[in-house]
């Protein structure tokens, strides 16, 4: 099954839109909660990360009974050094973003922590591309 | 694990109802339809909130309670009165004219419920230090609030505080203390007068308990009238006040809102409604919310003031209770009964805590993830056809959950009035498209008729 979200760049407001729909279909798949909880904070974090960076992005879904894969595509600035980017606590947010309590620098460390799988591919200038995989049958993952 | 059916105390009286959709539109949980003209009720997903108890211009939808006759089978007869119930009168009934009256008509004891609240206090506050994994603590307060958890949120189930709401803690004093006079069980009956219908039915199937230990239930609404009807008769007096509230002032104003969070410790968050309840709990669920540490949530706008067996304005009664607290706390500083808090202590060892709140999800479509994904291609494609603008003709609140209820198996997509006209274009017959709307609404739903009950609503 697919789903698409645009997220909006600088639009904090309706970051959380997709994570929000997506929490409910999976709730209706009757995925346990654990893997929900983990899928739903990755998506969040992605969709903070686009509103806060890029111009503007879009967020495929596609959900089979075995796993979740979700690619947030964005036109961005894109990121010059992935390996830095991946640091935790590592942070371009401006001050006004991190005003808004957004931008701590754990955005990317903390959608790789949920992920089964994670991929992130960047073109300055350009933009940003992240994959997340999420197996959705607990006892693949060994939980 | 998840039981199928529970005792709820709204019943819809199909000899009433004439099947105007108002309780289905007003349901928070999507738990009304209409077929054959009348409402009916989805019992898995109702949380006994209410609301459609409210909307009703008929009458049809009725809390069910004990014959108040019954209490009559005890020698002795508790009534188990709630705050709320001393804020329903006229500013100069005094709660000692409310307490004659109720005796007058029958009750030989009196208690309220919130006598436990200074116990709990400390005990709350205990909870949530032992329990920081657990954040934000849910009251369990609201029975309405802990169904709607385990049905819409299943996954804040954990969140729900596991101490027993202070009506139980109350009747579990109550019962102790008979039980230290030598009194056996059989002699003593408990009646709880409720203001809403989502505390009968924790009652009468409790949540993470195995039997309440209340007798019976009495709505708010006729204890209200009885006692009036005592005190309008002038057979209770002002002077001859010699049962009064016991209750301290902040247990006075704790079933309105804010009455927990004011007074426990850490960051609380006070929330009223069910609308704004499930705003809330969506961001909960979704880790948007950092750093709650308690909860409290209730179903009702103005929490218990507004319960729907309520006489009085739930802005009334909220600031009658109020300046009744303030004026007790100016008066003795908020003292509070050492000696009773004691006798709590004694009688409610190993009493305090409920056993674990299961979920009970009505949200996925199917227990097997494969088949909830067929099922929900399916609901994706009939939404595609149906106009989405929630009009409510096929009998069910929304679009989608048309949808939902075809590909479970209890609608068809002729019930949708637009797709109907599609149908008729080719092969529906328009006779036929008549009778599926018959079916819905009844017989006599497109009869003239100048005497429909909610005709001027």
């Amino acid at each position: 099954m697919h789903f698409e979200f645009k997220v909006q760049g600088g639009d904090f407001v309706r970051a959380g839109n997709a994570s929000s729909q997506v929490k409910k279909i999976l709730k209706q798949l009757n995925v346990d909660s654990s893997v929900i909880k983990r899928i739903v904070v990755a998506l969040y974090e992605g969709e903070v990360n686009i509103a806060a960076h890029a111009f503007n992005g879009v967020i495929y879904v596609d959900i089979d009974t075995e796993r979740i894969i979700i690619k947030l595509d964005d036109n961005g600035p894109g990121i010059p050094d992935i390996n830095l980017a991946m640091q935790p606590g590592y942070s371009t947010a401006s001050p006004i973003v991190r005003e808004m309590g957004f931008g701590a620098g754990m955005g990317l460390p903390n959608i790789k922590d949920n992920s089964d799988d994670f991929k992130i591919t960047s073109e300055v200038g350009k933009g940003t591309c992240l994959e997340i995989l999420v197996n959705l049958k607990v006892n693949q993952e060994g939980v | 694990m998840e039981n199928a059916s529970f005792h709820h105390a709204l019943k819809i009286r199909t000899d009433v109802c004439i099947g105007c959709a108002h309780c289905m539109r007003a349901c928070p949980t999507e738990a009304l339809r209409v077929s054959g003209g009348k409402a009916h009720l989805h019992s898995d997903r109702c949380i006994d909130c209410g609301e459609c108890y409210r909307v009703c211009p008929t009458g049809a939808i009725i809390v069910e309670q004990d014959d108040f006759q019954n209490i009559f089978n005890f020698k002795h007869r508790v009534a188990l009165i709630p705050s709320v119930l001393l804020g329903q009168y006229p500013d100069d009934v005094t709660p000692g004219m409310v307490f004659q009256a109720l005796q007058n008509i029958g009750f030989t004891e009196i208690y309220e419920v919130e006598d436990s609240v200074e116990y709990l206090i400390p005990q709350i506050n205990d909870y949530i230090g032992k329990n920081q994994n657990k954040k934000p603590i849910v009251s369990s307060f609201c029975p309405a609030i802990v169904r709607l958890v385990q049905v819409k949120f299943p996954w804040l189930v954990g969140n729900i505080m596991l101490l027993r709401p202070p009506l139980d803690l109350t009747s579990s004093y109550i019962r102790g203390k008979y039980k230290e006079q030598g009194f056996s069980e059989l002699e003593v009956g408990i009646f709880y007068v409720t203001p809403c219908a989502a505390k009968i039915a924790a009652i009468k199937s409790p949540v993470g308990e195995d039997k309440s230990e209340i007798t019976g239930v009495i709505n708010m609404d006729l204890i209200y009238n009885r006692t009036l009807h005592e005190i309008k008769k002038k057979v209770v007096s002002k002077d001859q006040d010699t049962f009064n509230s016991q209750l301290t002032p902040r247990s006075i104003t704790w079933a309105l809102t804010n009455g927990e969070a004011s007074h426990i410790n850490g960051r609380c968050m006070a929330i009223d409604g069910i609308h704004n309840v499930m705003e809330f709990l969506d961001k909960i669920e979704n880790d948007e919310v950092a750093g709650v540490d308690f909860l409290e949530l209730r179903s009702c706008d103005e929490s218990c003031a507004g319960g729907i067996l309520a006489a009085s304005n739930r802005f009334l009664t909220a600031e009658l209770l109020r300046k009744r607290a303030k004026a007790l706390a100016e008066f003795n500083h908020g003292e509070v009964n050492q000696s009773k808090l004691l006798q709590y202590q004694e009688f409610l060892v190993g009493r305090i805590d409920l056993s674990r709140v299961e979920p009970r999800s009505m949200v996925k479509l199917d227990e097997d993830m494969a088949k909830a994904m067929k099922k929900m291609e399916r609901v994706n494609r009939i939404m595609c056809y149906l106009p989405g603008i929630d009009c409510g003709v096929c009998g069910a609140p929304s679009c989608l959950a048309l949808a939902e209820d075809i590909v479970k198996g209890e609608g068809a997509i002729s019930h949708c009035v637009f797709l109907q006209k599609v149908m008729e274009q080719s092969k529906l017959n328009p006779e036929h498209s008549f009778k599926i709307m018959k079916k819905i609404w009844g017989d006599n739903r497109c009869m003239k008729d100048c005497e429909k009950p909610n005709q001027n609503k």
